[in-house]
């Protein structure tokens, strides 16, 4: 308890206390070390302090690698700030190393100057040959010597912390990541109560446990003030945010609150299918948690009886919903057509990741774009949106939900890893602003005799009727064959199969008239126009205003709507001498927008598994526009 | 005519029949199949608008476009997660799954073993011809090892698979066999399944008269029928052949065929139990295979589980006693929040 004793000793004003703007730490380490819980409290206490927060968590695809392995690295960045925010950073400010192999994975990331954090007691003979290191990086002259290093000996302050608790080695060990929360809280002088409280929460059942971490984290917290390693900290005020109240959300949080608000307003319970995948579990986990809202969640044995299910259960009459990544998708694919063969309501979330096949499970990417438009056998179109942050996700699934059941059409909604696990603060709604989702099914005849119901007669919108088993008089056959416009009879006739390909066509494609027209940020005209969609808003957004802020002739355009594309598209970028895609694949939408509006739209394309930094999507602007 | 609304209007055969032109080849098996159910549905008491018939692909797939019903004609193989779907949000509705071999044993294998073991409430008539009809004749997953069809000229190689001993061994609460030219044990058998509460599996052996001529003649000819069939009966002894001469007595844990009188009563023969808790007896039976021996057919399994979709509904339900009717409001409060004023 020296460090305690130590911290009562002396005043901790004695250390300056500095303030700035926007701050990026990041934790990593084993992927059994806690990181992921350490980088979530953190965004909790920033959030609840008023900072803007995007996070950014990088795992690896293995639950638990050999430890200390590189393999095994598991990151958690977040990026708090009083400015508003939209990527997690470029560069760290603070990153803390559990281990050999997380500081060698890491290291790069770290600005110079940055302050380094390492758990000194990890750094043994093992552990560094598991990383490949062939010497101990802490003990060499210089190359560490480009950052504020601290080496602080976490596994045994962290053991002496809860030494009176009398827990096994093994479980005091697992504390050290609040021994390193602890002291980044003192490093940003957040306010511990909220993980103190969900220290509580969480392990209430056993005290011992709940007093072991709070030791920890205290421990930490002392370590900061007390020693004479830490000179200064620093302090990041509360964020100008909109006003309102707020709370952190996930984008998989996000999803799974906009599909259960939307079956709400549509006065439906929500059934949801699903197969475990990564990133996009979390969407099943949520839902699973809403019961009461009348949600049905089943598990099902595969991804095409998940999206088979959901078919089914939109005959019925019901908001149905299935989430993927792309390899589940592909699977979907058949059962998807049939969908929109049948002309039913209904939503598929694709929460992209890198591919192909399994490819990169926790990485993101945005590479499902023309698998979301094309990867069906027909002509086979569906409305596509695509969310741009966490929150939008929120807006997007009422969206899908709002088109499908407008238009009588499966709709897929694309999120990516990036923003379904990425954080940001989310201004509460209130139910009065929130958009109803009108829903209409016929209404049968009474005396059970059959009426001239016709299944495929087409309102304005080109929808047909959604009439729904239990109806009287209604009874109707559907599938998967070629149907007679009106009465919904098979037939294979020429002229029915081609006026019913063009009709689907010209359904999805008059959807344009119902979605909000594109709009820019920066000039109305210009030089260069960058258009991104999806996840990719924050890094595109953030490096047009700092390109604006210079004096350059540059706009932005973010699409959240890829099928069809808002109406003006083509006449605001025409608008621009140049257009720059850039895009985590390797130009799908490019490819697209070539095709539609004949421009010489030039990429930027990213396949790493990661999202843009600023800094590379503002060199390639200047690149550009030096071109 | 009756002014109490609530009264079920009375229905008869011709009532389920839609306007659609029936397209299966003459003297195809599943015409029989689809004039009793139409006999069978409107003694059920259930109104015509509470029915749902879903299907996959392939010639029995065609069946919900005849029946005037709701209905719903999937993709391969799909059709038991598609009926999942609509059972799950619609427990009150009366689900039919109509398939085949090809389309519940091949491409569909998968979702069929976890429809009967979840137990949910659909009654799965699988149409056993023992070859693919819609495509042309092919060879199925229950065409005996050898068969020459298009695509194996040389004879197939593939052991066949048991259709009654998969859904045994998928926790089936409901198994039953009929052939489609016994009227009689047919509408039975059907009538059976309406009844349970949970998965009912059926397999009717169906003929192919165009691809597979014939492949349960042994099963139909009226000369050698009673020789190769057993109807079952809960609590009667296992007999058979024309004059009930033979019986089937078990030999350490085998069945065997044996004459009765010469020192053997019904009371030496097994005694059939469908309530049996143990599937053991009703996977014994289903083993029994022609030519070794006869085939039983009528109820091999029916014992009362809980069923997946009531299931899936009381937790929403208890969900919502516990935690009350979701509210948005709350459910966006909830966690950490902070006010920006």
């Amino acid at each position: 308890m020296a460090a305690i004793d130590a911290a009562t000793a002396e005043s901790p004003e004695q250390k300056p206390l500095e303030e700035v703007e926007t701050v990026v730490v990041r934790f990593c380490g084993d992927s059994g070390d806690g990181m992921q819980l350490a980088g979530t409290q953190l965004t909790n206490v920033s959030a609840v302090f008023g900072n803007d927060v995007v996070t950014l968590p990088d795992f690896p695809a293995e639950i638990r690698a050999p430890a200390g392995t590189l393999s095994g690295v598991s990151g958690f960045q977040i990026s708090f700030s009083s400015d508003d925010i939209y990527t997690p950073g470029d560069e760290v400010d603070t990153l803390v190393a559990m281990n050999p192999a997380a500081l060698k994975a890491n290291i790069a990331d770290l600005k110079r100057g940055g302050t380094l954090t390492v758990n000194e007691d990890a750094f043994e003979k093992s552990n560094l040959q598991k990383a490949h290191y062939d010497h101990n990086p802490l003990e060499s002259e210089d190359e560490l010597a480009g950052y504020r290093l601290h080496k602080v000996p976490m596994t045994r302050l962290t053991r002496d912390a809860v030494e009176e608790l009398g827990l096994s080695q093994k479980i005091a060990d697992r504390c050290k990541n609040f021994f390193a929360l602890g002291l980044v809280f003192w490093l940003y002088d957040r306010d511990p109560t909220p993980t103190k409280e969900w220290i509580n929460a969480k392990f209430g059942k056993n005290p011992s446990i709940v007093q072991a971490n709070l030791n920890a984290l205290a421990a930490g917290s002392n370590y900061g003030y007390s020693t004479e390693s830490f000179t200064v900290h620093y302090r990041v005020p509360p964020a100008r945010l909109a006003p309102g109240k707020y709370r952190k959300i996930t984008g998989n949080e996000a999803t799974a609150f906009g599909l259960v608000t939307a079956a709400k307003l549509a006065g439906k319970k929500l059934f949801y299918a699903g197969y475990p995948i990564t990133p996009a579990s979390d969407i099943l986990h949520e839902l699973s948690k809403l019961k009461n809202f009348g949600v049905r969640t089943c598990q099902v044995e595969d991804e095409i009886a998940a999206m088979t299910a959901v078919v089914g259960a939109a005959y019925t009459g019901e908001l149905a919903v299935t989430a993927s990544s792309g390899p589940g998708i592909c699977l979907k694919a058949e059962a998807m057509g049939l969908g929109v063969m049948t002309e039913l309501p209904m939503v598929i979330v694709d929460v992209q990741r890198g591919g192909p096949s399994t490819g990169l499970p926790t990485k993101t990417e945005q590479s499902d774009l023309l698998l979301a438009m094309y990867g069906r056998n027909g002509d086979c179109p569906l409305p596509i949106l695509a969310a741009s942050g966490p929150g939008d996700c929120f807006q997007m699934a009422q969206e899908a939900f709002r088109l499908a059941t407008e238009f009588m059409t499966p709709v897929i909604l694309l999120t990516d890893g990036y923003i379904a696990n990425g954080a940001e603060p989310w201004r509460i709604p209130a139910i009065s602003e929130l958009r109803p989702v009108d829903v209409v099914h016929p209404e049968g005849t009474n005396n059970g005799h059959e009426s001239d119901f016709r299944p495929y007669a087409r309102n304005e919108k080109l929808a047909r009727p959604w009439a729904i088993p239990g109806t009287p008089g209604l009874q109707h056959r559907v599938g998967g064959l070629e149907k007679s416009d009106g009465t919904g009879n098979v037939d294979y006739s020429p002229e029915n199969h081609e006026h019913m390909v063009k009709t689907r066509q010209a359904k999805v494609a008059g959807i344009a008239n119902h979605i909000p027209e594109q709009t820019v940020e920066g000039p109305e005209s210009g030089e260069l126009l960058v258009l991104s969609w999806g996840g990719t808003y924050g890094s595109n957004r953030t490096a047009v205003r700092e390109c604006l802020r210079a004096g350059k002739s540059v706009a932005h355009a973010h699409l959240r709507y890829l099928n069809p594309m808002p109406r003006n598209l083509g006449e605001v970028i025409s608008r621009y001498k140049k257009v720059l895609i850039p895009e985590l694949n390797t130009g799908q939408l490019r490819l697209l927008i070539r095709s539609y509006f004949l421009v010489d739209a030039v990429g930027y394309n990213k396949i790493k598994g990661k999202p843009f930094l600023v800094s590379e999507l503002v060199s390639k602007i200047d690149e550009v526009l030096a071109s | 005519m009756s002014t109490d609304s609530s009264a079920l209007p009375v229905l008869t055969a011709k009532d389920f029949a839609s306007d659609q032109e029936i397209r299966w080849c003459p003297r195809c098996g599943d015409y029989s199949i689809l004039a009793q159910m139409k006999k069978v549905l409107p003694k059920l008491g259930i109104p015509k608008e509470n029915f749902v018939f879903v299907s996959g692909i392939g010639c029995s797939s065609r069946f919900p476009y005849y029946m005037d019903t709701y209905g719903f004609t999937g993709i391969n193989g799909r059709d038991p997660a598609l009926a999942t779907g609509v059972k799950v949000r619609r427990p009150d509705l009366s689900v039919w799954v109509i398939t085949g071999d090809g389309d519940a044993l091949s491409i569909g294998g998968n979702h069929l073993m976890h429809a009967i073991r979840r137990n949910i409430d659909l009654k799965i008539i699988l149409f056993n011809n023992q070859i693919y009809g819609l495509t042309k004749g092919q060879y199925s997953p229950t065409s005996p090892l050898g068969s020459r069809t298009k695509s194996t000229p040389m004879g197939s190689v593939d052991n066949p698979v048991t259709p009654l001993c998969v859904a045994i061994g998928s926790e089936a609460t409901f198994v039953a066999r009929a052939v489609d030219v016994d009227i009689k044990g047919l509408v039975e058998t059907l009538e059976r399944a309406a009844a349970h509460k949970g998965t009912a599996f059926v397999e009717v052996y169906q003929d192919c008269n165009v691809f597979n001529p014939g492949a349960f003649s042994y099963a139909t000819d009226k000369k050698i029928k009673e020789d190769n069939l057993i109807y079952l009966e809960h609590g009667k002894p296992l007999i058979f052949g024309k004059d009930g001469e033979k019986g089937i007595r078990l030999n350490e844990m085998k069945p065997e065929i044996v004459e009765l009188g010469k020192g053997i009563s019904e009371d030496d023969l097994l005694f059939h139990d469908e309530k049996a808790e143990e599937p053991s007896l009703a996977f014994l039976l289903s083993r029994m295979r022609y030519p070794e021996f006869p085939e039983p057919v009528g109820v091999f399994r029916d014992v009362e589980k809980s069923v997946y979709d009531e299931r899936v509904n009381a937790q929403v339900d208890e969900a919502v006693q516990n935690k009350g009717e979701g509210d948005l409001e709350a459910l966006f409060n909830s966690g950490d929040t902070w006010t920006v004023k």
